[in-house]
């Protein structure tokens, strides 16, 4: 399968273009994009882990590592597609639009975390493992009844492949052919579980021609390939194509959590060695320099700007307002239900009310 | 040849029809699918086979594949998409073939569809309707009979809700699709078609959250809902004919339950007989008691009484009658609170 399967690159580990094709859209502008997205959600990433052990936040499930699937990737949809994001993929919804100091304020327990910018329809991540594939499914085939040409993407690791809900979500798709562009970043590791024990099927694309689904593995730290095969779905979705699952081969660098240890499942040092190999970052660095795109004021500038972004949203992130216990209570139901109403009036009771 | 007085009125009176239970709730779907073009049908068997009971019978001819759509063979599915399409605009309605073959789209309703308004502040709300039909005594195989109304009602986030009668289905029903949120609609299989009642036409709405009261007494409260409605009922004629007089509710919400028309009765009566047909650890019978306790614990002449389902998977039919409560074991527990 392995072979029926190979895994598309346009750059390699040494930022050498292996794939012609593609050579006239890799604008120095694209190029320049996917560079500045990577270093911005690298930089935020290892913040939060930097907060998180300082306090600040609470358990983080970094995704460093993964930059190029996620950029890549995002940077591949319309304003107006779906995200359905996981716990580890705020590169993504970052790079698509997604509010940065409330991104951290998910993960400091802030519920408000979960409420997208106006008009960016992005869902809360999921949690439980796989659940958001039918969600996706289900947006998809509202927008076919609405006749847009507006997709949706659904962001999972290798470990969800396993779940009922994968199949079902699939299954839902490809039965109706909702434009659905399903996004399985395999970084080899479900928490401390690899590849080979999720799994006895060699690819995770291979699992689409179940249901006679298109797929394609993709080399997930290289940018260029995330980036036009995922246009390449999307464009064949939005035109009554159905769905695509892209396999995008990748690996996390840290921790599942932050409160997970790597070095009791896995070779940190085996770990080292791909990351020095295939780091995506330094992939579209080696491709710039060779191409003569590298300019270093602009990369200090870049670095500069990025930065104070991120020190502005975390200074935003903390100085938002304290958490209301109201909202404890007030979003359960649009009009309260009278449990909920005597529980709410026992609480401010006993405990005073604050506002 | 004598003509049925429900015929009569049916020839007669142009604004009611005669339906069972099971034809109010396609009147009802009827109606939705009418009026809202965001309505939408999901479910196994739904489309051409009209569902395996009949439920959408004729949907899918009248309003096409786009709105009545047959799914495949996928609880988690169901839900799933159904959530997907109520984040985007839409209003499903989709049922479950059977309440006893939800369980594999449990973690969808505990963990998306009961919480997504919470989640996101109310950003995403999923306005859908989850119809399935539940209970015991058709003789239906195995795992088709479960009444696991506890395991949602512990939900926060839904609103479950019980007809018992074709007028309440339909009124119900309508209620569930305007709501906007999640309405899990249990519909008893044992009633579907056991009686007909007179249905408006026009579309009206049963409000959520309100009990009614089936009968009026003063010695005793017979609180129950869907399947056992006819049960309790016939208990109570019994009961009368001894001299006991019973004030029975239908409560026809599960949660939110109606509070204060237990509470009414209650503080009339000081006595209460509770019936359901789930499994009696962990029931629905146990929050009524609290309820009592917390409204009108010092009104009571006796111990409350629970007639319900034993904490016994539910049996294959061969042994289901003697599984399920009875007008006997109610008439028992009648006798008992007033001898108390």
């Amino acid at each position: 399968m392995k072979l029926e399967f190979p895994i598309f690159q346009i750059i390699n580990e040494e930022g050498q273009l292996t794939d012609e094709k593609y050579k006239e859209r890799m604008t120095e502008d694209l190029v320049k994009k996917f560079y500045y997205n990577m270093v911005r959600i690298r930089t935020f990433d290892r913040k939060a882990i930097s907060l998180q052990r300082q306090g600040r936040l609470g358990t983080y499930a970094p995704f460093e590592g993964q930059e190029a699937s996620q950029v890549g990737s995002a940077l591949a949809l319309e304003k107006d597609d779906w995200v359905f994001p996981t716990y580890r993929d705020h590169g993504a919804t970052l790079t698509f639009g997604a509010n940065m100091a409330r991104t951290y304020l998910y993960w400091n327990g802030r519920v408000e975390g979960c409420v997208p910018e106006e008009g960016k329809k992005i869902f809360p991540p999921a949690v439980p493992i796989a659940t958001q594939l039918p969600h996706a499914a289900g947006a998809a085939m509202a927008e076919q009844r609405k006749g847009t040409k507006n997709a949706a993407i659904a962001y999972f690791g290798d470990g969800a492949t396993s779940e009922g809900d994968f199949h079902e979500g699939l299954n839902f798709a490809s039965v109706f052919q909702a434009p659905v562009i399903f996004f399985n970043q395999n970084n080899g590791f479900a928490i401390s579980v690899p590849i080979e024990k999720q799994m006895n099927s060699k690819t995770v694309a291979q699992k689409a021609i179940a249901y006679d689904m298109p797929s394609i593995r993709v080399d997930g730290n290289d940018v260029f390939a995330v980036y036009f095969q995922t246009r390449e779905g999307l464009d064949r979705a939005r035109n009554g194509g159905g769905p695509t699952l892209i396999e995008a081969i990748t690996w996390r660098y840290g921790a599942h959590t932050t409160a997970d240890d790597p070095t009791k499942y896995r070779n940190q040092s085996d770990s080292d060695k791909i990351r020095e190999a295939q780091d995506p970052l330094l992939r579209v660095e080696c491709y710039m320099k060779r191409n003569n795109l590298w300019d270093e004021e602009w990369v200090a500038k870049m670095i500069g700007e990025v930065t104070s972004e991120i020190e502005q949203a975390i200074k935003e992130m903390e100085a938002f307002p304290k958490p209301n216990v109201n909202d404890l209570f007030d979003y359960v139901f649009e009009k309260p239900v009278w449990p909920i109403t005597k529980q709410k009036e026992q609480y401010f009771q006993l405990n005073g009310r604050e506002d | 040849m004598a003509i049925s007085r429900e015929k009569l009125a049916e020839v007669y009176d142009t604004k009611t029809h005669q339906l069972t239970l099971v034809q109010a709730i396609t009147d009802g779907l009827s109606i939705m699918l009418k009026e809202d073009e965001k309505v939408l049908l999901l479910g196994e068997d739904i489309g051409k086979n009209g569902g395996v009971f009949r439920a959408t019978d004729g949907l899918q001819e009248q309003f096409g594949e786009g709105r009545v759509i047959d799914t495949p063979l996928s609880e988690a599915g169901i839900i799933g998409t159904s959530i997907g399409m109520a984040i985007n605009g839409f209003k499903p309605v989709a049922e479950m073939q059977f309440l006893g073959f939800i369980y594999p789209a449990y973690e969808q309703i505990m963990t998306h569809v009961s919480r997504i308004r919470m989640r996101t502040m109310g950003h995403y709300t999923v306005p859908m309707v989850i119809r399935a039909p539940y209970g015991a005594g058709i003789r239906a195989p195995e795992v088709h009979s479960d009444s696991v109304e506890a395991l949602f009602t512990h939900m926060p986030g839904i609103k479950v809700v019980c007809p018992s009668s074709p007028y309440d289905a339909k009124g119900l029903l309508i209620a569930a699709i305007e709501d906007p949120d999640p309405v899990l609609f249990l519909e008893s299989m044992r009633i579907y078609r056991s009686t007909r009642g007179e249905v408006p036409k026009e579309k009206y709405t049963v409000k959520i959250g309100k009990g009614r009261k089936l009968k009026d007494g003063d010695d005793v409260t017979l609180i129950t809902w869907g399947a056992m409605v006819p049960v309790v009922m016939k208990a109570a004629q019994q009961a009368e004919k001894q001299g006991m007089k019973c004030d029975v509710i239908d409560l026809r919400t599960l949660y939110p339950i109606d509070k204060d028309i237990i509470a009414e009765s209650i503080q009339r009566t000081g006595r209460a007989v509770i019936v359901h047909e789930a499994h009696e650890t962990g029931g629905l019978g146990n929050d009524i008691v609290s309820i009592i306790n917390d409204t009108s614990f010092l009104y009571m002449k006796s111990p409350i009484e629970r007639v319900t389902g034993f904490d016994v998977p539910v049996p294959f039919f061969a042994l289901e009658e003697h599984y399920l409560p009875t007008p006997q074991r109610v008439f028992k527990a009648i006798e008992k609170v007033m001898h108390f």
